[in-house]
C-alpha cells in the first residue's frame, strides 16, 4: 500500500492490523512535516546566524575574552626607601606570576598612575619600613581602585599572600612568628587550579542551549504567525501535536548540535574534565532544551509578533540564563524575593546539574531533584502549547 | 536652512508618534530597563551575605569554640551541619548543602597553647570558584581577626609586617557600587540599538522608505530625523536606569550630572549611529534584528562590567577600543565612584565621538547609495 493510499484510509477501524495503519501515516505526516522545517531551518539565514554563528561566537567569547583569573595584574610600588627589606618585598611582588609591579618614587606619581587607570592598585612601602621590620610592627599600605570591588578584592588577597610569604623567609630568620598561630589551609575541591573557565563552561552551555531552545524557537514561530503560514497548516490534515512535533524535532536537533559543539570545545579547548556521565548531561540538556522549546512556543503563539516576541523571550530566558541562574553570581546571596523568581527559571535547575556532572560527578542527590523540576516544566509547557497551537483561527 | 530645520522636526514627530501611538511599545521602552535594573541590581553581585559551612570539630576545646563563634558571630556564615568524621566531608559539599567545611584538628588548642601554628583546613565548594574564593577570603579575615586576639591575650609577637588594605572610592568592596552604575550603560544599549536598528528597517520592508527618498529631504536630514528619536528616548531610559539606581539602590554619587550626562549623550549618540547603520544595510526588520543581536552581544560580554577587561587577550581588548559600552561603563562607573570631571574622561568621551561621527555620516551616506 504507498503511503498516499493510507493518508486516506479513515482512522475507524481499530483493530490490531489497524492500530499500525492509525500510526503510520501519522509518522508519515510528520516525517514530512520535519524535512519541511529542517530545510526552512538551513535555508534560513536567521535560524543559521542565531543556531550556529552565534553559539560559536559565545564559545570563543567564553574560551578567549572572559576570565576572572587573577594575572600579570599592574600595580604600582611606591618605594619611599631603598633597604634590603624593602627590595625583598619589590622582589616578592616581582617574581610573583600575579603581578606586573612598576617602581614609582612617590605617593603622587602613584595616585595619578591609578587615576588613569594604568595601574589597579598601589602597594606603599614606608620610608621607615627596615627600622621598623626589626621593632615588628612594620607596616605596608595596598590602595586598591574601587570601581571593581570583585578584582580590587581578589588584588588585595594575593598582595597579602604575596607579602606574607616574604614575611614567612623573615620569620625563618627569627624575626618574630610570620603567620597565625592559626593557619587556613585551603582546598578548592572540583577545580584544584582555580581555572575560572571550570565555571564559566557551565554558563556558556546554559546560554547557548536557551539561545537555540527559547529564542529561536520564539523568532521562528512568531514569523509564521505574522505571515499567516502557521493558519495555512491547520487547513491540511496535520493535526496540532503532529504540527508542534514537525516544529520541535529540527530545533531540538539543533540545540544537540550545540550542546556538542559546547562540550567538545570545553574538553579541547578549555581543557574542562567531564567528572560524570555523559549519557546524564545528555539527558539533562534534552530536557533544558525541550523546556526552552515549549517555553519559545509558548510566547510566540501568545503574542505573534515576531519584535515582540524576541524582546519578550530575551527578558523571560537570556537575561536571566545569564544574571540569575547561579552560574556567575551566588543564588544563596541574593534577597528572598529575588531567590524566588529564579525558582521559575529553568535555568537554575539547568546550570545546578551542568556544574555537578562537569566538575563533581554522577552526585544523585543533585542530579534527581534537579531533573525532576525540569521534566515537570517541560510536561507543562507541553500541554500549553498543545492548548495554544490547537487548531483556531483569529 | 530653517526648512531644513523644519523638515527635521517633522520627521523626528513623525518617528516618535509611530514608535509612542502603541501602548505595548511604549510599555515595552520603558518598563524592561527599570524592572531589569531592580533585578539585576539585586542580583548581580559578586558579595556574598550568605555562605552555608560545615564544621568538623575534632578538638572541642575553648580555643576551638572560640575560633567557630567568630565565624558564627560575622552574620555572613551559617552553620549547617556538625559533622562528626571525615568521610560526612564529601558529602555535605557534594550534595551542595554546605559552600565551606571547616576542620578543626584534634590538637588545635594544644599546639596553640605551647607557641606553635595550628592548621585548620578548609574545604570549598569549587563549583563556582569565584564564589568559593570570596568565601576563604571572609573566613581568612575571621581567622586574622582571631590570631590577633590570641595573640595580644597571650603577649606574642605578631608577624614583622602587617598590611592594611583600602579601596578608593568603595571603601567595603560593595560590588553592587559599579554593577549598578555599569547598568545604566548596558540597559540603554540593548533596547536603543534594537529600537534604532529597526527604524529604517521598517520602512524598508513595508516600502515607506521609498516615498522617504523622493521627498525634499536630504540624506542628512532623514539621518537626523531618525536619529533624534532614538537619541531622546536613550536619554529617557537612561534617566529611569539611573532614577533607580538614585533612588532605589542609593548608589553613593560623587561627580556632577553635567558630566555623568555629557557622558551618556555621548554614548546614545554613538549607539543610535551603530543602530542605523544596521538599519541601513538590513532589508528585513529581522535581519536588523538579528544584525543587533549579534553585535550587542559580543558588546555586553566584551564590556568590562562581568569580566575585567585586562584580563582579555591583547587582540580582543584591542577589538573592545570599538565597543562604545566600553566607555560608558567607564564613564558612569567613574562619575560615581571617583566623581570625575570632563577632563579627566577624554580619554573615553573622544573615542565615543569618533565611533557617533563615523557611524552616522556612513549611515546617512547608506540611506541613498542602497537603492535597489
Amino acid at each position: 500500500m504507498s503511503w498516499q493510499a493510507q493518508l486516506e484510509q479513515p482512522r475507524s477501524a481499530w483493530s490490531a492490523a489497524s492500530h499500525l495503519a492509525h500510526w503510520q501515516p501519522k509518522l508519515v505526516r510528520i516525517w514530512a512535516l520535519v524535512k519541511k522545517e529542517t530545510r526552512q531551518m538551513i535555508r534560513d539565514p536567521a535560524s543559521i546566524a542565531m543556531g550556529v554563528v552565534l553559539p560559536v561566537i559565545l564559545i570563543l567569547l567564553f574560551g578567549f575574552g572572559l576570565s576572572l583569573d587573577v594575572k600579570d595584574v599592574p600595580i604600582a610600588v611606591v618605594l619611599e626607601e631603598s633597604s634590603p627589606e624593602a627590595l625583598g618585598v619589590v622582589a616578592g611582588l616581582q617574581l610573583s606570576p600575579y603581578f606586573h609591579p612598576q617602581i614609582v618614587r612617590s605617593m603622587p606619581a602613584a595616585q595619578e598612575l591609578i587615576l588613569e587607570r594604568k595601574v589597579d592598585g598601589i602597594v606603599r612601602i614606608p620610608a621607615d619600613f627596615a627600622r621598623r621590620v626589626s621593632a615588628g610592627d612594620a607596616e605596608i599600605q595596598v590602595i586598591l581602585h574601587g570601581s571593581d570591588a570583585n578584582r580590587a578584592r581578589i588584588i588585595q588577597a594575593y598582595v597579602q599572600g604575596a607579602i606574607g610569604a616574604w614575611s614567612q623567609r623573615q620569620a625563618a630568620e627569627g624575626h618574630g612568628m610570620a603567620v597565625g598561630p592559626v593557619l587556613v589551609q585551603n582546598r578548592l575541591w572540583f577545580n584544584d587550579a582555580n581555572d575560572s573557565h571550570y565555571f564559566l563552561v557551565p554558563g556558556l552551555i546554559v546560554l547557548v542551549m536557551t539561545l537555540i531552545g527559547a529564542f529561536l524557537t520564539s523568532m521562528v514561530v512568531a514569523r509564521e504567525w505574522e505571515r499567516g503560514t502557521f493558519e495555512a497548516l491547520f487547513v491540511t490534515p496535520v493535526r496540532s501535536d503532529e504540527i508542534l512535533l514537525g516544529k520541535t524535532i529540527p530545533y531540538f536537533g539543533l540545540g544537540m548540535l550545540g550542546l556538542s559543539l559546547c562540550v567538545l570545545s570545553a574538553q579541547y579547548l578549555f581543557d574542562v574534565p567531564l567528572r560524570g556521565s555523559l549519557w546524564v548531561l545528555l539527558s539533562a540538556s534534552m530536557l533544558y532544551v525541550l523546556v526552552g522549546l515549549g517555553i519559545g512556543l509558548l510566547i510566540s503563539s501568545a503574542v505573534k509578533n515576531q519584535l515582540i516576541a524576541s524582546q519578550l523571550t530575551m527578558l523571560a530566558t537570556f537575561m536571566p540564563a545569564f544574571m540569575l541562574s547561579g552560574f556567575l553570581f551566588d543564588l544563596r546571596s541574593m534577597p528572598a524575593a529575588i531567590r524566588v523568581i529564579t525558582y521559575l527559571l529553568p535555568a537554575r535547575y539547568y546550570v545546578a546539574l551542568l556544574q555537578t556532572v562537569f566538575l563533581a560527578g554522577d552526585i544523585w542527590s543533585v542530579i534527581l531533584p534537579n531533573a525532576a523540576v525540569l521534566a515537570a516544566m517541560m510536561g507543562l509547557l507541553s500541554l500549553g502549547s498543545r492548548v495554544v497551537t490547537r487548531k483556531r483561527l483569529g | 536652512m530653517l526648512a531644513s530645520f523644519k523638515r527635521i522636526v517633522a520627521l523626528t514627530r513623525k518617528e516618535l508618534l509611530a514608535v509612542l501611538k502603541d501602548r505595548r511599545a511604549r510599555n515595552s521602552l520603558l518598563l524592561p530597563p527599570i524592572i531589569q535594573c531592580l533585578i539585576f541590581g539585586y542580583a548581580a553581585t559578586y558579595d556574598l551575605n550568605h555562605v552555608p559551612y560545615a564544621v568538623l570539630d575534632q578538638d572541642r576545646t575553648a580555643a576551638s569554640r572560640e575560633l567557630l563563634a567568630g565565624l558564627d558571630g560575622a552574620g555572613v556564615f551559617e552553620r549547617v551541619a556538625n559533622l562528626q568524621r571525615q568521610a560526612d566531608i564529601s558529602k555535605v559539599i557534594d550534595e551542595r548543602r554546605a559552600l565551606l567545611v571547616m576542620q578543626i584538628n584534634r590538637d588545635f588548642e594544644k599546639r596553640l597553647l605551647s607557641g606553635n601554628t595550628a592548621d585548620v583546613q578548609l574545604i570549598a565548594d569549587g563549583r563556582n570558584s569565584n564564589t568559593a574564593g570570596t568565601a576563604t577570603g571572609y573566613v581568612n579575615a575571621v581567622v586574622e581577626n582571631f590570631n590577633s586576639k590570641w595573640r595580644s591575650a597571650h603577649a606574642q609577637a605578631g608577624p614583622p609586617v602587617s598590611v592594611t588594605a583600602r579601596a578608593w572610592y568603595n571603601p567595603n568592596f560593595e560590588t553592587r557600587w559599579n554593577m549598578i552604575p555599569g547598568m545604566i550603560g548596558t540597559l540603554t544599549l540593548l533596547q536603543t540599538l534594537m529600537l534604532t536598528a529597526m527604524s529604517v528597517a521598517r520602512e524598508r520592508e513595508q516600502g515607506t522608505f521609498d516615498q522617504l527618498l523622493v521627498t525634499p529631504m536630504r540624506p542628512f536630514e532623514l539621518m537626523a530625523g531618525k536619529a533624534l528619536p532614538s537619541i531622546l528616548i536613550g536619554t529617557i531610559q537612561a534617566t529611569g536606569v539611573l532614577l533607580v539606581a538614585q533612588l532605589w539602590f542609593h548608589i553613593p554619587f560623587a561627580g556632577s550630572f553635567f558630566t555623568l550626562y555629557s557622558g551618556l549623550l555621548m554614548f546614545v549618540l554613538a549607539a543610535v549611529g551603530i543602530g542605523l547603520l544596521i538599519s541601513a544595510v538590513s532589508y528585513t526588520m529581522q535581519q536588523a534584528m538579528l544584525f543587533s543581536f549579534l553585535i550587542i552581544m559580543p558588546f555586553t560580554l566584551l564590556s568590562g562590567l562581568t569580566t575585567p577587561l585586562r584580563n582579555m587577550p591583547l587582540a580582543l581588548q584591542y577589538f573592545t577600543l570599538l565597543n562604545p559600552l566600553r566607555y560608558a561603563i567607564d564613564i558612569t562607573q567613574r562619575v560615581y565612584l571617583e566623581g570625575a570631571t570632563l577632563v579627566r574622561l577624554l580619554p573615553d568621551l573622544w573615542p565615543l565621538a569618533v565611533i557617533a561621527t563615523l557611524t552616522l555620516s556612513s549611515a546617512s551616506w547608506m540611506f541613498r547609495h542602497r537603492l535597489q
